[in-house]
């Protein structure tokens, strides 16, 4: 699963710009990203990182520029149009629906589906990953833990059945105990052939599960490399990775 | 930020905190109070306490009593239906509709215009449930489109303004909509046509004497109330109204089409205000411009006394409030000596929601949930 220039691109940024108001957010961003690969975004604090996965799902609407779905233009598309053709996000800080049950919480992610055999195929399929998920499924979900709410956050997000799933900040306000754990679901998330697209502050640990990865600076994209390089880039190092690292 | 600018919560009592007190122990007093001289009257008019608060007091027959809790609890069970309306808009978009209680007028009054036509024509004695039916039904769409027009033109672009703003402006449109009826059908009482004997006549229900009418109210009353539950807690329209209620942005991300949802609750809470109008109607005979008004009013005290948001808690404050109005009066203020005890329903009404408000300022079934995980 790498980055074969002759492949068509998933999902695409071309030479987007985005404003809020007179502010300049996005300049000029390319992205593009292949079935079934694992990338990440990186960036400090108001690099344009959360601006980026909005723009991509049609929360946000860019001034210049394409947003390509399966080489179908969608800038102007609602974000129920974009969702219906196979792109979800897992919002930062979970963002579930605390007074609905487990269950509602993940029929709702299938919101937009009609093939209740296959819903219900899917729906155990996330049981069989998160097997902690079917022991909740009639409780409120704003009852279980950060990493209980993380799984069915997670689950939501599939039962779209999504071809690419954006995820921002997953590891956010999670244990220290249940990062690792978290990271080593999203791979198995991606092993079953679903394209990630991670937006995360823990580039270490981004970066050691993606394929590529690129770095953000202030709505323009400094660095775009695999993702072993972008580890081994002594400029990242310095200045992003040293930070994490030590923190 | 200094340190010593961050604010530390103190054990000081402050005078706010007293004089409340003191207000909840006047009105636990004075509820107290009524209730011992009204029980100490019924078991014997002549006994030295109930003569000494209030000599002229005579005290009520069960029946009598059982007939007071029936009126309020019909009464009460439209406050509900109405209650409705306010709790389900203020889940989705956080303000107070405050122009919903003249969703509920229009209901009555399309009621009472068609109503009289089927009356002229002869069907509506001779047919009566059928052109009840059909009255009940015209009522219902009349309520829903004011309440679906009254977002589409006065509320949508008001979406991301502050909540003051839409709150303001539904006061304007209630008086809109109170000036438009005036314009239309004249700022004078007007009667619905007769009710035919077989459903006002009184009926034994539980050693209860109901009327025919009441008992409809009742009936059609949790009808609909089973309705929306089922509608709120079952379909998957009413699933994406509690995510849209919760998270409209998340809701979106599911690809939930957040504003027909939104109009679908004005819609279903229109609908609602258009049947309590058309019981309304039924139980009253009579319907003006400001027939809204103060039901409306007092449906919203019901939805906070409930618990605003919450649809269970908003019929259960309806009916307590309904009950409480139609009985504290007798219950409470004659043994105590009050005058014309029958004029203070609607003191009553709003005593309650002050004392709820004092007490559990979330309301009867309000939860207070933690938003210690929103980003």
């Amino acid at each position: 699963m790498s980055a074969e220039g002759h492949e068509v691109p998933l999902l695409e940024m071309r030479g987007v710009n985005t404003h809020y108001g007179a502010v300049h957010i996005l300049k000029d961003v390319n992205l593009a990203i292949y079935p079934g690969e694992l990338v990440c975004l990186l960036g400090g604090n108001a690099s344009g990182k959360s601006t980026t996965l909005k723009t991509l799902l049609g929360m946000v609407t860019p001034t210049t520029g394409e947003v390509v779905l399966d080489g179908e233009v969608v800038t102007k598309e609602s974000t129920s149009y974009r969702v219906e053709r196979g792109i979800t996000m897992v919002p930062e800080n979970r963002r579930l629906f605390k007074r609905l049950s487990v269950l509602e919480n993940l029929e709702l992610g299938a919101y937009l589906r009609k093939d209740r055999e296959q819903i219900a195929l899917d729906l155990e399929r996330i049981f069989d990953l998160f097997p902690r998920v079917k022991e909740r499924l009639g409780q409120k979900s704003g009852t279980l833990s950060g990493g209980e709410q993380q799984m069915v956050a997670m689950g939501r997000a599939l039962m779209s059945n999504p071809r690419v799933l954006l995820m921002d900040e997953p590891s956010m306000g999670l244990a220290p105990a249940l990062v690792q754990t978290n990271f080593e679901l999203i791979q198995q998330i991606h092993e079953e052939g679903v394209a990630i697209f991670m937006v995360e502050q823990n580039a270490n640990m981004a970066l050691s599960i993606a394929d590529r990865g690129w770095v953000l600076q202030t709505g323009r994209v400094v660095l775009d490399d695999a993702a072993d390089a972008l580890l081994a880039n002594p400029d990242l190092r310095a200045s992003y990775l040293g930070e994490v690292g030590s923190a | 930020m200094a340190t010593n600018n961050v604010y530390k919560p103190t054990s000081r009592v402050l005078w706010v905190d007293r004089f409340l007190a003191l207000i909840r122990i006047t009105f636990i007093g004075v509820v107290s109070v009524g209730v011992i001289a009204f029980i100490a009257q019924q078991i014997n008019p002549q006994n030295p306490f109930a003569s000494w608060i209030n000599p002229d007091a005579t005290g009520l027959t069960a029946d009598q009593l059982k007939g007071l809790l029936v009126t309020g609890i019909a009464q009460g069970a439209m406050y509900g239906l109405i209650a409705l309306g306010y709790s389900m808009v203020y889940g989705v978009l956080g303000f107070i509709n405050f122009a919903h209680g003249e969703v509920f007028m229009a209901g009555a009054m399309s009621g009472m215009i068609i109503s009289n036509k089927l009356a002229e024509s002869g069907l509506w004695q001779d047919a009566f449930l059928f052109s009840l039916a059909f009255v009940i039904v015209t009522s219902i769409v009349v309520s829903t489109a004011t309440a679906i027009i009254m977002e589409r033109v006065a509320y949508r672009r008001l979406r991301d303004a502050p909540r003051l703003i839409p709150l303001i402006t539904s006061i304007g449109v209630s008086f809109f909509i109170q000036n438009t009826s005036v314009v239309l059908f004249g700022p004078g009482a007007k009667a619905y046509p007769s009710i035919p004997e077989w459903l006002t006549r009184k009926r034994s229900f539980l050693t209860f004497e109901i009327e025919g009418t009441k008992l409809l109210v009742l009936v059609v009353a949790a009808v609909s109330m089973t309705g929306l539950w089922y509608l709120v807690e079952r379909t998957r329209t009413g699933k994406a109204m509690r995510a849209v209620a919760e998270d409209k942005e998340i809701a979106a991300l599911m690809g939930i089409n957040v504003n027909r949802i939104i109009v679908t609750t004005f819609a279903v809470g229109g609908a609602m205000a258009g049947v309590a109008g058309i019981l309304w109607g039924i139980l009253f005979r009579s319907v003006t411009h400001m027939t809204g008004f103060l039901p409306g009013i007092k449906a919203f005290s019901a939805a906070v006394v409930g618990g605003i948001g919450n649809l269970g808690g908003a019929m259960a404050g309806g009916l307590s409030l309904g009950a409480a109005e139609a009985t504290a009066p007798l219950v409470v203020l004659e043994p105590l000596g009050v005058n014309g005890v029958s004029q203070l329903r609607d003191a009553v009404a709003f005593s309650v929601l002050i004392f709820v408000l004092l007490v559990k300022p979330n309301g009867l079934f309000g939860e207070r949930l933690s938003e210690e995980d929103r980003a």
